[in-house]
């Protein structure tokens, strides 16, 4: 299999650690990755914040280079960068006129027909069966709360991606991978996403609900397939822990750790050694 | 999220119906919302909540009334485009220092200018941090595509 990648800033910066463990799973599964040359961010909440047609026409650039080289797929692991690479896609389908200017404007002759999947999408289309059969170390210690998150999901009629209030696609991974998930209420309950720096008390405060929550239902670590859930659950744990005077002592574990893990991977390998909470 | 808001999602839609748009522009909630989607996606009239929230932003930047006790805000996300207009990607350490540096000179508070300054060693001990970060090559494309979209001097 052979897909372009669009990894986004934060998979080149401080996600790294996802990158690296996403790299190790998909070499394994015999999934070739082919970097979109010269990307450009997508504009993230900033661009949808201030301006609407750079929302737009950040990620059809994007979307433009990617069909310029003859993908029909492209994976992002980011799910604000995938939301915002579908809801420029849905935009440009439903809007001629709309497809036309944007492609003056990057430059570039936009079509828009990409497919764009997450990563949990990718794994979907590898196929459970063949992730079960490449499994050399079963998940046994393994008890998740499985946390989706907001852009996952949402919205809707965007992203077009399992149930947007009971998702189970990632239970079912977990579940073919030999690990246990638990019933949870905050799966779809939002951390707080970017505003990790202008307005941390909203972070701190919605990530320790969804840090207790988990506890409070068994399980003994999250799984997120999203660089900003990591920042806000792990590497913020520690002020959460400070602010309300609790012990979470959670691991945050991206989906691509544990798949990782349960391919044989060292943790070392796959980058978990460079999380903020350490190991359970 | 709504909960912690001055004005929910759904008095928001209602102030806009009845034509109150300029205490729709000034409300904090604007500039508390994360854009997680939830009123959008559980809003029984099916209106794009978010959608609308996305549009207040954008109207009360463009006419420099932006609540200001949500300026913090505001300068992140605006510090955010100037990054991705100049480098193409997000340069992180870039950002966090422009980012401080745009507060400090409005609230000229210092704590906040210094919190999380330990975080740095952290991040690059654990390879997080590029001092040198990334960049597009074709840069240029980037300010053009900037320049056709929006009116520069509001960044």
């Amino acid at each position: 299999m052979n897909l372009a990648y669009y990894p986004g800033c934060a998979l080149h910066g401080s996600s790294n650690d996802y990158e690296q463990s996403l790299r190790a799973c998909l070499e394994t599964l015999d999934v070739q990755l082919r970097e979109i040359d010269d990307w450009i961010c997508c504009g993230a909440t900033a661009a949808h914040s201030l301006n609407q047609k750079l929302a737009v026409a950040l990620p059809a650039r994007n979307l433009a280079l990617a069909e310029g080289k003859g993908f029909r797929e492209m994976l992002a692991p980011c799910p604000m960068c995938s939301m915002q690479l579908l809801k420029a896609r849905k935009a440009l389908a439903e809007d001629e006129a709309l497809r036309r200017s944007v492609s003056k404007i990057v430059e570039l002759e936009v079509r828009g027909d990409t497919q764009v999947l997450n990563l949990i999408q990718l794994f979907e289309t590898i196929g459970l069966d063949r992730l079960k059969a490449a499994v050399k170390a079963p998940l046994g210690s393994i008890c998740a709360a499985c946390y989706y998150g907001c852009l996952l999901t949402r919205p809707a009629s965007v992203v077009e991606f399992d149930d947007c209030e009971q998702p189970r696609s990632m239970e079912k991974i977990l579940e073919a991978l030999g690990g246990k998930t638990v019933d949870w209420n905050y799966r779809t309950e939002c951390c707080g996403a970017g505003m990790t720096m202008a307005n941390e008390q909203t972070v701190l405060d919605l990530s320790h609900k969804i840090l207790s929550n988990a506890a409070a239902h068994g399980a003994n670590c999250l799984v997120v397939a999203c660089p900003m859930c990591h920042v806000n659950l792990d590497m913020k744990q520690v002020n959460i822990e400070r602010h309300y005077g609790v012990r979470h002592a959670m691991p945050i574990y991206y989906l691509s750790d544990v798949v990782g893990l349960a391919l044989g991977f060292k943790p070392e390998a796959l980058g978990i050694d460079r999380h903020f909470v350490g190991k359970a | 999220m709504a909960a912690g808001m001055d004005t929910p999602p759904s008095r928001l839609i209602r102030l806009l119906q009845l034509g109150h748009a300029k205490r729709a522009l000034q409300a904090q909630a604007i500039w508390q919302c994360v854009s997680c989607q939830t009123c959008a996606t559980r809003c029984p009239k099916s209106v794009d909540c978010a959608g609308v929230m996305d549009a207040l932003r954008q109207l009360s930047a463009e006419r420099g009334v932006t609540t200001p006790k949500q300026q913090r805000t505001v300068l992140f996300q605006k510090a955010f485009l100037r990054n991705i207009r100049r480098n193409g990607r997000l340069n992180e350490l870039e950002l966090i220092a422009e980012f401080k540096f745009s507060t400090f000179l409005h609230s000229r508070s210092l704590s906040f200018l210094f919190k999380d300054a330990t975080l740095a060693p952290q991040l690059m001990k654990r390879k997080k941090f590029h001092l040198v970060g990334e960049k597009a090559h074709d840069r240029a494309v980037v300010g053009r595509i900037f320049a056709r979209c929006m009116d520069n001097s509001l960044l």
